[in-house]
Parts: structure tokens; sequence; C-alpha cells
């Protein structure tokens, strides 16, 4: 039994010419929909692209920005490229990890609404140092403005 | 609007300068990512509105039948990102820095109705306030060519683009030129691949052209992964059309019919504003199956990447395009000759196309004109870090660090001294200030262990320690590493792990020589160039700091004071009662004083065991 | 490319060599390498072939186009530094229990180790033990033990058209795995076991069971059956200081006696019926014109890789059981009733080139209520260990005889050990050839041969029918995927999942080059030769099990329901 939906996926898979060629751009918009890559999404695409699931794996645990487990409706990515770091993004990392109740083991809220990642450079190192909502990035921020940004978030989604 | 003839282009061009011409007044608004963190969206709206309700005629978007009025438009990157959101006003050349979205109306009745400048918002510093952007000492050195456009133009238009000769090029081309004789202009000028290396890209482009086998590609590698870089950035989402015209010239020198441009996925701005000019040009038959009408073809196609810097590297590059893992193969084959899909495969970043079409339409000789005899034309460098002003800016090869520095950058920050420049990303090295006065280009880098790179600077004060700096590149290299050969994989593991027991207090005796003994076999063993230069951040450092290292193991001291484990232990003289139990229990008799009055730690007999910490009744003692 | 390259100061010929390395292994100097296999694509991980040039530059040789004029180095001491380094920082992360390890004096990381002079490891252990996948009934994986050389990943994808496993991950946390990290019993995994013949360590090995089988032998109550394969015979010498291809049917007998078991049978007899059975089935199908093309059933790589990939072609595969699973099943039925008598319980035995066998007699049609067909499966390694324990010197043994009834098979039966072999015992039963001009003809078609797809025909009743014959799974994969495409068309079609069929199976002493294959397919054909039957259905025994203990009850030779 199909616990996702899996016409989705199809279209995503057309869209893409069913083309193997493609998996990198499949995989990105699958995860756009799902959030993160679900198992039977991937056995089925394996199925359409007559790739193996071995393959499949392989190549999404290669890209740091697919994931196998369910992200949150937020990825926050904490910029940690030299710039920033040398402007202490780290600070900033801690104290999200807090706020959102996060371990080295734990990248999602247990709400489900964030998940916090680090990435090497977001290539706004004038406005050191970053981090990004989504697609939305937000400059010289500071361990206090993360934090109300999210109390931000949270208002919003209740 | 579909240009059907090179003579239509150039019509067309004519008609859309007039109508630039013509414009009364710009307003151009930075929507490059910095600015619009700093919500130039909605000061750009704002602008536009207030005016429009102000009743002035507005001009959104440049054609040819509309012409006058004041234009308004969002521009791409200055590159002066650290002051934005930034607003330029033309042709005063005004410079409006940190603009809010209060500040729109003084603009539009002041500056828009009023003819006057909001002096409040020029830039000021040190030496004083400045109202043309060109008086600005960021920008006094600079040589913007490949960024000309960036800043100056309506980033979100063809026409304007074309009015800027875009594509004139590209008409050049397809009306005069062969696709051998295309490959020696670009030879001939002596272009140097903008990426790292600096392989001469029309050495490149005419070995692909004499492959016999077909079909052949064009690539461009916009997955500029270096922390501290964002040149490809900024050129990608300020000018996608350059890039795009220097890929389709390419395809026409060396017969490829198609080509892809890959980018990072972290610039979604960017793959937005290259899809649509892809979009724009594909409508407008620039790319497709009839270029221009001369019956030639070439489309692309944007691929994002998906978080790998290795793919940064040629053949990780074109695997990841291909669908696999992006891990570096074997060479030989080279990409020239099995590159994308095993063909023949014109791969150069996003900075070398960038200039093509100015070296096409200007010759080989204009663009040896700049720069140094082996290294000619401009440069851009993201000039990050300690600097007063941190930002994007193009400048001659050739230029000296201390220019850059200095002069364009204003020095170090909060009057620091300068230490080093890291240059070339985790590729790269650490440039001690023996080396400011050194002309930047390809192989003065070279010749002392470092490279340009993609052509990010960080520029390093003293209070920065070289040996954290040089664990910072090893933890980015070993998160990077793809994990193919094992000189890299295993080794710059190793090489972390001896880095952060140094920076921890832990350091052996002969950890230094491991670490080169390691640096070396990476250096000379390793699969791909991205693993060949994973040790040169240490090797670097080691050669001009290596005093800093040993200060950490020997002394366990840090001199620049920012590794933790190694800061020295104090007494805070405001719990300390003076009650002496930390001498008592001090193994090396570093402590002393005076019964009943604070006691103190002397740093250089202090051998940090913490003795002192625990046996402190009132918690004084801090570090440890 | 022709010309030479001076190979420490050695004239040596390129002769079209396809690399440097090769061009240095031709000068008589053994390069070392890890990721290096000849069959498989070029990886060039383990940076261990490196060689000097003249100019001081240094390349891996594996990845090098030789050219007329080269000069290379292969041994200075900055690559002596560098190639020492390279196996310190791998076993800085391996799983050091040498003495214990079942690869151990046959493991390429400790025989370099050894050789390079790595004595002392700088770096500690900080990795984290992993679990060993002991999921699978025929390979047991031990991840602590894999140096990310990816030949397993290769030979699966590459040569198999599996891809069961994968890299996955990057940098530092790479690993060998399954789909999602699952175990390899819950992957598309066919248990060929050709992944483990090509892994240089400990990483991947052959789920041993011996102390089953000694524990049979071992308790009076247990009547121990042992069958032999035929490739066992011509392969098993190698690990004795024979030759490859040299028969050791006798002396295999011999020890296995000395060791203690019952009776020794040949599966030959097994084959013999196995053509017998599957030359009937085909012919009813060609004169009935019904599931066209036929494909052969006896390899077990192939039939999962068969189910599950191409479940819809299983109406076409052969409804017979694998020789060694008749076999079997007759041997269980001849000692029901002796069994009973003497209340003792017949154990049945295989000594297989094969780790999918292990993973076959575990299929639940081969099991009854009274327990497996074929109790235990023991590959040709296992074998040779139980060989080594006993103390056995296998090299003085007298030859001896295989028990009577089951110890008379014929060269058709024989030749099941190469690819091409069941086809030929096929078409030797179709056109009923009995001169020895005749066979000597079918011979020389394209039955016999490495190649990994051939073809031929066959004339029958009026018709011509087409023959492929197959081996490697990515061969296997490659002319199903033209016969759905209808771009080929056969009658019938023989797969073996193994290179050069069951002689190269993955059971089979290392290495397994190309030559030892030839050289073990040669004795098999040597032994077809000098067999006094040299068709299946004039072996007295098959004639005499159809009259007495199989009347009636031929089905029990057959898969129900596989169609």
């Amino acid at each position: 039994m199909a616990t996702i939906d899996l016409t989705v996926v199809d279209d995503i898979i057309r869209e893409h010419q069913s083309n193997k060629q493609n998996i990198i751009a499949i995989l990105q918009d699958v995860q756009k929909v799902f959030r993160y890559l679900p198992e039977e999404a991937l056995n089925h695409i394996s199925v359409k692209l007559d790739m193996t699931p071995a393959k499949i794996y392989s190549i999404a645990t290669f890209y740091e920005n697919f994931s196998l487990k369910p992200k949150g409706k937020y990825i926050i990515r904490i910029c940690d490229g030299t710039a920033c770091h040398v402007k202490h993004s780290i600070p900033i990392l801690n104290a999200l990890k807090k706020k959102l109740e996060l371990d080295d083991g734990k990248h999602t809220s247990s709400d489900m609404l964030f998940t916090l990642e680090t990435v090497s450079c977001l290539g706004a190192c004038g406005l050191a140092p970053v981090m990004m909502v989504n697609d939305t990035v937000h400059s010289k921020v500071t361990p206090e403005y993360a934090e109300q940004l999210i109390d931000k978030i949270r208002a919003e989604e209740a | 609007m579909k240009i059907t003839s090179t003579k239509n282009l150039r019509n067309l061009k004519s008609q859309y300068s007039e109508a630039l011409d013509s414009l009364e007044m710009r307003v151009l608004v930075c929507g490059g990512t910095g600015c619009v963190a700093g919500g130039s969206v909605k000061i750009y709206e704002k602008i536009r509105d207030l005016a429009k309700e102000a009743g002035v005629k507005v001009c959104v978007s440049l054609d040819v039948h509309e012409c006058g009025g004041i234009g308004i438009h969002e521009s791409a990157c200055h590159g002066f990102c650290e002051n934005g959101p930034i607003v330029i006003i033309k042709p005063q050349d005004w410079l409006y820095t940190k603009v809010t979205i209060d500040d729109c109306e003084d603009i539009v009745n002041e500056t828009i109705i009023g003819k006057r400048p909001v002096e409040r918002l020029f830039y000021t510093n040190v030496n004083g306030t400045f109202d043309k952007y060109h008086n600005i000492p960021f920008y006094e050195k600079q040589k913007r060519i490949s960024l000309g456009n960036c800043g100056e133009a309506d980033v979100n238009s063809l026409a304007e683009y074309i009015a800027r000769d875009g594509y004139i090029a590209l008409a050049n081309a397809l009306d005069n030129l062969s696709g051998d004789e295309i490959c020696k202009i670009v030879t001939d000028a002596e272009l140097r691949g903008r990426g790292g290396g600096g392989y001469p890209a029309g050495r490149k482009w005419t070995q692909v052209k004499r492959q016999p086998n077909f079909p052949k590609y064009v690539v461009c590698n916009g997955d500029e992964g270096d922390p501290g870089a964002f040149m490809d950035r900024s050129l990608l989402e300020g000018d996608p059309h350059r890039i795009i015209e220097g890929m389709i010239i390419a395809g026409i020198a060396v017969d490829a019919e198609f080509g892809y441009v890959y980018v990072r996925a972290e610039y979604p701005l960017a793959v937005e504003r290259l899809k649509r000019a892809i979009e724009e040009a594909r409508e407008a038959g620039i790319l497709g199956d009839d270029i221009l009408g001369s019956g030639k073809k070439f489309d692309l196609q944007v691929n994002q990447g998906a978080g790998a810097f290795v793919c940064g590297e040629g053949s990780a590059l074109t695997a990841s395009i291909e669908g696999e893992r992006g891990m570096p193969r074997v060479k030989p084959p080279r990409t020239v000759e099995a590159g994308l899909f095993g063909k023949p495969t014109v791969l150069n970043n996003v900075e070398t196309f960038a200039n093509v079409p100015n070296i096409i339409l200007n010759g080989a000789d204009a663009f040896k004109s700049i720069g140094t005899e082996k290294s000619p034309g401009t440069k851009a460098f993201a000039v990050t870090g300690n600097v007063e002003t941190t930002g994007l800016i193009e400048v001659p090869m050739g230029i000296t660090m201390r220019e850059i520095v200095f002069d364009i950058c204003g020095g170090i920050k909060n009057g620091k001294k300068f230490k080093a420049v890291q240059i070339g990303g985790p590729s790269g090295g650490c440039l001690p200030e023996q080396y400011l006065d050194m002309p930047l280009d390809f192989d003065s880098l070279a010749s002392v262990g470092a490279m340009i790179g993609s052509g990010g600077l960080v520029v390093l004060d003293e209070d920065t320690c070289m040996v954290e700096i040089a664990r910072f590149f090893m933890n980015f290299t070993q998160n990077e590493s793809c994990g193919k050969c094992i000189p890299c994989r295993e080794g710059t593991k190793r090489m972390l792990e001896i880095l952060e027991r140094i920076v921890a207090g832990e350091g052996r005796e002969g950890d230094i020589d491991l670490l080169l003994e390691l640096g070396e076999t990476i250096s000379v063993t390793a699969l791909c160039g991205l693993g060949k230069s994973a040790a040169n951040p240490v090797l670097s450092t080691l050669k001009y700091f290596r005093e800093e290292y040993e200060a950490h193991i020997r002394d366990k001291r840090c001199p620049a004071g920012v590794c933790k484990a190694l800061a020295p232990i104090t007494i805070d003289p405001e719990k300390c009662k003076g009650c002496s139990k930390c001498a008592k229990n001090c193994p090396v008799n570093a402590i002393s004083g005076k019964i009943k009055e604070p006691f103190v730690i002397d740093e250089n007999v202090c051998i940090k065991c913490g003795a002192c910490v625990s046996s402190c009744p009132f918690g004084a003692i801090i570090g440890g | 490319m022709k010309g030479y390259v001076i190979v420490d100061g050695i004239k040596t010929a390129i002769n079209d060599a396809k690399n440097l390395l090769e061009v240095i292994r031709s000068a008589g100097i053994e390069l070392p390498t890890f990721c290096y296999h000849s069959e498989l694509s070029t990886f060039g991980a383990c940076r261990m072939c490196i060689v000097e040039d003249d100019r001081g530059r240094i390349m891996t040789s594996c990845s090098t186009i030789p050219y007329d004029g080269m000069v290379v180095y292969t041994n200075t001491p900055r690559l002596r530094k560098y190639r020492r380094n390279i196996l310190e920082l791998l076993l800085a992360n391996h799983d050091r229990d040498c003495t214990t390890c079942i690869k151990s004096s046959r493991c390429k990381l400790q025989e370099l180790a050894l050789t390079m002079g790595v004595r002392d490891v700088r770096f500690e252990n900080i990795t984290e033990k992993k679990p060993v996948d002991r999921s699978s009934p025929s390979i047991v994986r031990d991840p602590n033990k894999c140096i990310m050389c990816g030949e397993c990943v290769r030979m699966c994808e590459e040569v198999q058209g599996v891809g069961a496993i994968c890299i996955a991950n990057r940098g530092a946390s790479i690993e060998v795995v399954a789909a999602y990290g699952k175990p390899l019993a819950e992957s598309n995994c066919v248990n060929c076991g050709q992944c483990r013949s090509v892994c240089p360590t400990g990483a991947l090995t052959i789920k041993n069971d011996n102390k089953d089988v000694w524990d049979a032998i071992n308790d009076p109550k247990k009547r121990v059956i042992v069958q032999i394969a035929p490739a066992v015979r011509v392969a098993i010498g190698e690990e004795f200081g024979e030759a490859p291809g040299t028969e050791v049917m006798g002396r295999l007998v011999a020890a296995l006696r000395k060791m203690g078991v019952d009776e020794v049978y040949d599966t030959t007899i097994g084959a013999d019926l196995t053509v017998t059975e599957e030359t009937a089935e085909f012919i009813a199908r060609v004169r009935e014109g019904k599931n066209i093309p036929l494909f052969t059933s006896c390899c077990p790589g192939w039939m999962q890789f068969v189910k599950t990939k191409y479940p819809e072609l299983l109406p076409n595969v052969s409804t017979c059981r694998s020789p060694m699973e008749m076999f079997g099943v007759v041997i269980k039925e001849y000692f029901k009733d002796a069994d009973k008598e003497e209340d003792r319980q017949t154990v049945n035995v295989a000594i297989m080139p094969c780790t999918a066998k292990k993973a076959e007699a575990a299929l639940p049609e081969f099991t009854t209520d009274a327990g497996r067909d074929v109790d235990f499966v023991l590959t040709t390694q296992e074998l040779c260990m139980m060989i080594k324990e006993s103390g056995i010197q296998f090299a003085e043994l007298s030859e001896e005889a295989a028990d009577m009834p089951f110890g008379l098979g014929s060269g058709a039966g024989v030749i099941f050990g190469v690819t091409g072999g069941v086809t030929e015992s096929v078409i030797r039963q179709v056109s009923n050839a009995h001169s020895k001009e005749t066979l000597r003809d079918i011979a020389f078609t394209p039955v016999r041969g490495m190649n990994g797809i051939r073809e031929l025909s066959l004339e029958f009743e009026g018709q011509t029918l087409r023959v492929a014959i197959v081996n490697g799974l990515k061969n296997a994969d490659m002319l199903i995927k033209k016969l759905k495409s209808g771009e080929v068309s056969y009658d019938f079609i023989e797969v073996m999942a193994c290179t050069g069929g069951c002689i190269g199976g993955a059971g089979q002493p290392l290495p397994q080059t190309s030559e030892v294959r030839e050289a073990r397919a040669k004795g098999l054909y040597g032994a077809d030769s000098v067999a006094q039957i040299k068709r299946s259905e004039e072996n007295p025994t098959i004639e005499t099990l159809y009259n007495g203990l199989l009347k009636g009850k031929e089905h029990i030779l057959h898969v129900p329901g596989r169609h």
C-alpha cells in the first residue's frame, strides 16, 4: 500500500523526460514536494527509470541537500564559510540548537517546522554572518535575531 | 520579440540606446543577494509606486516605443554589499547607502522630483562624505569590465543588455568569424581560466575544436563553492546574458550545439535570473535552432547542484550533470577529449565566459592592454574578513594585495594589524605581510605556493589564530572530500585530527612533522585537483607561521588568544580572597601573592594542570 | 600503441597494453593495487600503483596511457614513502583482528603492509565499530574491514548487472551498502558472491557452514552424503599446489572419506537427470510452440535475478530443478526406507563452486516437512578449509572412486560446470549424436568458448532452432532487453550468472583470472573426452532411476508452479 501520492512522483519524472540523466533534478523536485526523499518514492523512480534502488541511494546520499529523513517546513541554513566563521556564526548555530532543542544527531525540531543545517558558504560574505531560511537570505545575523525569527515564524504558523 | 538577423539586432541596439539616452534620470535599486536580504525589493517597489502616485512618468522596463521619463529599475550587485541596500542615481552618479523603506519618500520627493541629492544617504567614512560613487575609494582603483553592467543596468532587461552592446560580439562572430578564428582571438588574448588553475581558455577551445567526435558540449562551472567567494554568484545574478553570450560564442567556436550551466543550489536568485534570461534569449531567437537567423544552433540548460563542494572539480561536475555521484574520475581522458557524456567538452567557469564577449568585441589587444603580460585582463575578487569594506571588486591583474586591502577596502577594521590574506579558498594558502606588494597574477601566486583560485580573499588581522584557520579549512575539506581516493579521504581526516588536538592544547612533539608528511603525501598522490590542494592551507600556514604551531604545541599557548583551551588560567581579583590555597597546590610554583590580597598566576611558568582551579574554594580561578 | 617504455631501466614493449600498469606488470614488476581489476573499469582510488617519471612527476600507472620513449621508475624512495603512508592511513581505520580474520594470509592489505614495511601505525583507530551483516545466506559483509576500493560495487554493477550494493555517503563516512543501508538479504542481491571474489580484504566473505557439517559428520545418527559438483574437481587442486584445471576428483573422494562422510557421490548424475528432463521439456515446448524461448534453470544466481527483475519471464524458465536439487531429492528418496530402518537421518551435503547454492538450498520449494532436500552447501573454499583442518595431505592421497550407485556420470554431465555445457549436453541429446564426428562438430560450434553471449542454431524436426548461451548476468540483462525489444529471438537460452559458468563461481579458489577460468574449462572438457559415456541418457544409472525410484514420480525433479 502506497502511503504517499506516487502520481506526483510520476508527474515529476515526466517533467524530466523520464531520463536517468535528470535524476538529480528529479530528486530535487521530489524533495521539494515531500521535504525529504521517501523510500517509496525512490523505489518508484527506480522502477520507472530502470535504475537500481542502490544506485539512487548512492546518488541521494552523496549530495548534502538530499535527506532521507523528513525535514522541517523551514530549512535554516547557517553559513559557516570563512567570512561568517570569523564573524561568529557558530554562536548563532548554538543559540538555534538550544532554541529548537536539537543536538548533533537531531536536526529537525519535534514540531517538524524547522530543520537546522550548516552550509559551507552562501556567497553573501559581505553581509556576514548570514543565514538562509528556505530561499531567503538574512544578513548580519545575531543569535538574538535568529531566536526572534523562530518566534515570529512559530507565531505565523500557529 | 524575435530577432531574426544580426542586422535586426544591430538596429535594435541603436533603438534601445536611444531609448536609454532619452531617460531623464535613472534610479537603480540594487537587487543583489546582499541588498535583497536588506529589503531592497520592497524599497524598489515603494520608490516606483510613490513616484507613480506623484505623477512622475516612470519607465519600468526599457522599450523602443516608450522613451523619456524616469527609469526606476532593479540593478545587479554593486559589490558594496556591506553598505547595502544601495541605490544609484544616474546620470548624477549619486550613491545612496544603507537605504531603508523610510528613505523612499525623500528619494522620490527630493531626488526624482526635486533633482536634489539626499545627502544623509551618501557614503561616509573617516575621510569624509562621498557624493559620486566613482570617487569612493572602494571604486576608484577598480576596473569593472566583466562586472561592467552590474549596478549600472536594469538586471531584468534583455533590452538594456542589448543597448549596452550585448550580443553584438555574438553578431560579429556570426557575421565575420569562423570557429577557428574565434579560437584564435581567445588564444591571442591569452584569457586564462578564472576558476582556479589559470589554464588558457583559447588552448582549451582549440583542442575541443579539433576533436572529431560529436556532439560537443559547452559547460559553465558555476559551482562556486569556496567559502568566501561570490564572484560567480554576482555575475550570474547580475548579468546572466553576458554568460549566455560567452557560452554561445564558445559553442560556435568549437561546433557545440548544447551547453549546461551548473549552478550551486545555494544560489537560488542566480538560478532564477539565469533561467529567465535563457528563456528571454530563446524567445528572442538568440538561443535555439536558428541563432539570430544564422542557421546555427545552440541551447542551454541550467543544472542545479545539490550540495557538494567537490562538484566544482571538472570531472565531478560533469558526472553530476550526467546524474551520477559527483566523484572525480581519473584522467586521461581529458575533458577536452572525453568530458560530459564522454564527448569533447569546453568547461570554463562563469567569469571566464563573462570575459569572452568583450574580447570578441574589442579584440585581443584591447584585452591584453589591461593586466600583466602573462595574466592579462581583470579579475573579480570577493574581499571579506577583517577589512573596513568587504565586497566584490574587479581589478586589473597584477594589482598588489596592498592596494586591494588598504586602498580599495580601507585597511584593517578597528585599527588592528594586518596578519595575512587567505587566498584561493580551501585550495589556496595564507600569504603573510611580506607578500603584500607582490603582484596578484597566476604565476606570481603559484611561485609562493598560493593560487588565485576562484578569487576569494579573506583578510585576517592580528587577532586571528593561524592554526585555527588551518583547522577551519581542513575541517571544510574533510567534510567536502568525496571519499574516493585514500590519501584525501583518510589523510585529511588524520590531519584534521592532529590540528584539532593542537588547538585543544593536546599537540604532541612530532605533530608538525606528521602534518608535513601527510600534507606532502596528499598533495602528490590525491586523485583530483581538490585533493591535491587540500593540504595547502596547512602547508602554507606552516611555512609562514610555524612559530604559532610551535607555541600551541610546546608552550601550550595561543599567541592570538583565540584557542579557548590554551587561554591562560587567571585569577579573578574580585573573587579571590587571598587564601593561598592555590599557590600551595601549584606544582610549579607559578602562583604568588600576599595573604588576603588577590593572587596572580605567572603565565610563563604555568603548565595549565588545573590543580589551582579545583582547589579554589571561591571559584575565582578561570580557565584550564 | 606500439613502442617501448623504459621501466626501471628495462626496455619494455607496450604491445597495445591499455595502461601503463599493464606494461609494468609485463616487465615482471608486481606493482601493488587495491582497486585495479583488469576486467572492471579503472577507478584510480587507491593510489598504490604510483610511479615516477624521469621529470620527477608522480602518476598512477592504472590511469596513465603509455607512450613510446616514456621513462618510469616504480620503486623510488618517494614512492615507497607515499605507499607506506597510504597503507598506514588504511590500517589506521581497519579492524586489525588479523589473527582471527578468515582472510588472514590471503588479505591484500595484510600482504602489502608486510611487504611495504609498515611496522607502526601512528594514528589511533577512532572509528566506531559497525555491525557485521550476516543476513545473507551466502555472503558475510564486515564493513569494518572495507577499504573502499569499490571493486565489489563495480563487479556487481558492471559484470553482473545486479547493482545490489553501492557506494553511499561521502568523505570519511563513505561506505559500501545495499540500498537504504538495509541488510544484504533485503536487497536485490542474487547471492552470486562475485563481490567477494574481488574483495581484497575480509570485508566480503563466504558464509561459513563448516561447523554444521562437522557436527553432522560427528553425529553417528546422521548419514552424511556428499555430492560434488563438476566445477569443483578442476579448481580445488589450486589450493593444494596443483595447476588450475587439474582434475582431482579421485583425491577429493579420498579426502572426504578420510574426513568421515558416509557416502561420496557425483553431482554429474544430477546433471544427467537435468539434461534428460530439460531436453524433454524443450522438445515438448518446441512442438507445442508454447513458452518459447526456454531459459535454463540450473543456475541459482540467474534464477534469483529473473525472479526479482523479470518475474514476467518465469513461465519461460525451465521447470527443472537444478542438478544439485534433483540429485538431492533423489538421494533423500533413496535413503528414505534405510533411514527408517536404521533410525538414522540422511544429511545431504553439496560441494559447490557457488555461493548462491547456499541460498537455493534454503528456498521453500526445496524444503519439505522432513527438512531441506540439500541440507548444507559448502563451497570449494570451505571444503579446502575442512581438508586442511583435518590435516590431510592432499597431494599424497591416492585416487578413489565415488560410491555406487551414484558415482558414475556422463561426459555431458561433467561439462555442466562450464558455460555452454548445458547447451552442448542438450544438443547431444536432441540431435541424437552418437558418432565421434558429430560430437566433435558440436564442440566446434560457438557452444564452447568464453564470450559473454554466444549464438548458434540447431536443426530439429525440420525447424531451425536458435540458441543463445550467456554468462555473466549483465550479459543476460542485455540479452533480455534485446529480446523484449524484439531485436533478437531465440528458442533456447542458457544462462550462467558467473563469468565462464560454474568454474568461475564465487566459491572457487582465488584469484580468478581469465587464464585460470580457461584452464578449468579445459580440465572439464578433458574429463568429458576421456569419459566412457558421453550422453546423459546413456548413463545406466539414469535408466535404472527412471525404471525404479523415479517411476511415476518424475515430477519430483521439477518445481511446480513456475508457470
